[in-house]
């Protein structure tokens, strides 16, 4: 179930779009259902086709589209690392390696504790940046040499009183 | 700490990528500093004097849509996120007394590779786009706009909303702005992570709230678009040059470029250089200014190559590229395209072959599906490149790729089958002995790196 705080949220982005067209808002819903479960899970699509008026099928169309819904649970922090040409000359495939080697995991997969999930993605738009990471989709890391990517790793780990 | 305290220490600050001071004659990145983004400083820069000129309530007359579209026309501003397509021409394209609502779209969904301009302009300056979406909804008639934001940047969607909050309780967006008849409200919507989006009927597609799959062009935006009603789609930085234009007069901002390439431009420069960032210069400034600017190739390293305008633009060779000044015409003549400014550089110590693996690895990767030739020539390209790289290539291969990505172009409803093409077959052009040497001796003719 949906919280009353995420459909608060729901009403706002639906709000953006003319009325016979609340459909428009369902890329904005699906990211703060994600935000709140951590992954769009069936009943949250059935959910969000319910309050937008669309068929599921066509809620479920875009959840598989777009690269960042996760359609799976995922670790509690997604660690996202571009390897895009641009960043492959500045050791974006090398803060990877490094992030695999560190958390014990390949690219793709999460820790056995359910803390962190390692992903390659496509261009983050912050090239300039590189190493760039994005965590859980809304936090950008730059710069994030081997020393600061430990940092990140054991700084999460710490705060989550896990280390 | 707590987990967001954690995360919070790698944000970017802008200071590498935007605050160096090493603009030249900056029009859009002008004065910022990373905290003076709020509608009061933008204020304090000059910001809505041009709307304030337009709408008349500055006490001049004001400026009639026509005039303001002459004026865009005049500038020789031409389109920031990839065509380059003269701004005031697509503006005069649109159907003004068509009765229905029409729409003014920004596209903000930066995702082609090297390119992170419009995630500075949104972040340390939106209220530049704001004024310039309002300028533009006056010109043609607009009572509604959205900016569709790359969804990778959510900290930047956050900042546009909190400056559309700003913007509507000044009274500059909503019903009756600045007490003036114009009526004009503009939203934020966002991405989740799908190159093609950035493609303008894709981008329209995805904001209708379905898969972002390209349409059949014609008809263009202009006839059927949002909704199928009448549509402008411009990019963030297109959008950012507009204010400048009207405060300075089109004559000014013509002059700070070259003829039929107004203005300045931000160039996003990636790869192998001292400084990557962000650097605005006047359009027509040679290539090696920019690369000074940039702080030059890596310390110890000569240039190789450069991709001149992200990645979907075709390589250009060291040699060649020495020669270009950086707008649209230099760049075109030299066989590539400037693209979206984002200028890739790679230096001697690269290979050509695995710079090209991830390349073609991506855009089989974002390939909507829906065309043939992309779907299944972008996976050909990208496994044939993969043998060659893994010393399992052919010496057939070279022009097989070349085969393969002629027959993709001009073949596929948009663009996307075109930038998975295009750096094949310039690679294949400039650098085939690389490839070759790859096939003959199952390794790299330069040194291993990353």
């Amino acid at each position: 179930m949906i919280s009353s705080e995420s459909r608060a949220r729901f009403e706002q982005e639906v709000a953006k779009y003319p009325a016979d067209q609340r459909q428009s808002a369902v890329m904005a819903c699906l990211a703060i259902a994600q935000q709140e479960i951590g992954y769009v899970s069936a009943e949250a699509e059935a959910e969000i086709a319910e309050f937008l008026g669309m068929a599921p099928m066509a809620v479920h169309e875009v959840t598989t589209f777009y690269n960042m819904y996760n359609q799976r649970p995922v670790g509690k922090y997604k660690l996202n690392v571009c390897t895009n040409l641009p960043c492959q000359l500045r050791d974006g495939a090398r803060a990877l390696r490094h992030l695999e080697k560190k958390l014990g995991i390949s690219m793709g997969e999460s820790t056995d504790d359910g803390m962190f999930t390692l992903q390659q993605c496509e261009c983050l738009g912050a090239c300039a940046d590189s190493p760039v990471l994005l965590v859980n989709d809304r936090t950008m890391c730059s710069f994030m040499t081997e020393e600061k990517l430990d940092q990140l790793v054991d700084g999460l780990r710490a705060a989550e009183g896990n280390a | 700490m707590n987990p967001q305290q954690v995360l919070g220490q790698f944000r970017a600050t802008g200071l590498e990528t935007c605050f160096h001071g090493r603009h030249i004659g900056a029009q859009i990145l002008d004065g910022l500093d990373g905290s003076n983004w709020c509608l009061k400083d933008y204020e304090a820069r000059g910001g809505y004097q041009a709307l304030r000129r337009i709408l008349g309530v500055d006490g001049s007359e004001g400026l009639t849509p026509d005039q303001v579209i002459a004026a865009v026309k005049e500038s020789a501003l031409r389109g920031r996120g990839g065509a380059g397509f003269p701004t005031g021409l697509k503006w005069s394209f649109m159907p003004r007394q068509f009765p229905g609502q029409k729409y003014l779209v920004c596209n903000s969904d930066e995702g082609e590779p090297g390119t992170c301009k419009d995630r500075d302009i949104l972040q340390f300056n939106p209220h530049i786009v704001i004024e310039g979406m309002i300028i533009a909804a006056y010109a043609m008639g607009i009572t509604v706009g959205y900016n569709y934001i790359h969804g990778e940047i959510f900290q930047t969607y956050d900042r546009f909303e909190d400056a559309l909050r700003e913007a509507r309780a000044a009274g500059l967006l909503g019903d009756r702005i600045l007490g003036s008849s114009l009526n004009f409200q503009l939203h934020a919507a966002h991405g989740f992570g799908a190159y093609i989006c950035g493609e303008e009927t894709a981008l329209l597609e995805s904001l209708e709230g379905k898969k972002g799959q390209p349409r059949f062009k014609p008809p263009f935006p202009a006839s059927f678009g949002l909704y199928g009603k009448p549509t402008t789609v411009n990019n963030t930085e297109t959008f950012a040059a507009v204010p400048w234009i009207i405060r300075n007069g089109a004559q000014a901002y013509l002059q700070c470029g070259k003829p039929n390439n107004g203005g300045t431009k931000i160039y996003s420069v990636s790869g192998d250089v001292e400084r990557p960032g962000n650097y605005e210069i006047p359009m027509g400034t040679p290539f090696s200014v920019l690369l000074e600017l940039a702080g030059g190739v890596r310390t110890g390293r000569q240039l190789k190559a450069v991709i001149p305008g992200g990645s979907s633009a075709p390589v250009l060779p060291a040699s060649i590229m020495m020669d270009c000044t950086m707008d649209y015409d230099s760049i075109a003549k030299a066989g590539s395209m400037l693209g979206s400014g984002a200028v890739i550089v790679m230096d001697d110590s690269r290979c050509m072959v695995k710079s090209l693996q991830r390349l073609s690895y991506f855009y089989m990767h974002e390939s909507c599906g829906q065309c043939t030739p992309c779907r299944e020539g972008t996976g050909w390209l990208s496994r044939v490149v993969d043998r060659i790289e893994n010393g399992q290539g052919r010496q057939a291969d070279m022009d097989l790729l070349d085969n393969v990505a002629e027959n993709i172009q001009g073949r596929t409803i948009c663009a996307l089958g075109d930038a998975a093409a295009m750096p094949v077959r310039a690679m294949i052009k400039h650098f085939r002995p690389e490839f070759e040497y790859h096939v003959a001796n199952k390794t790299c003719m330069v040194p291993a790196y990353v």
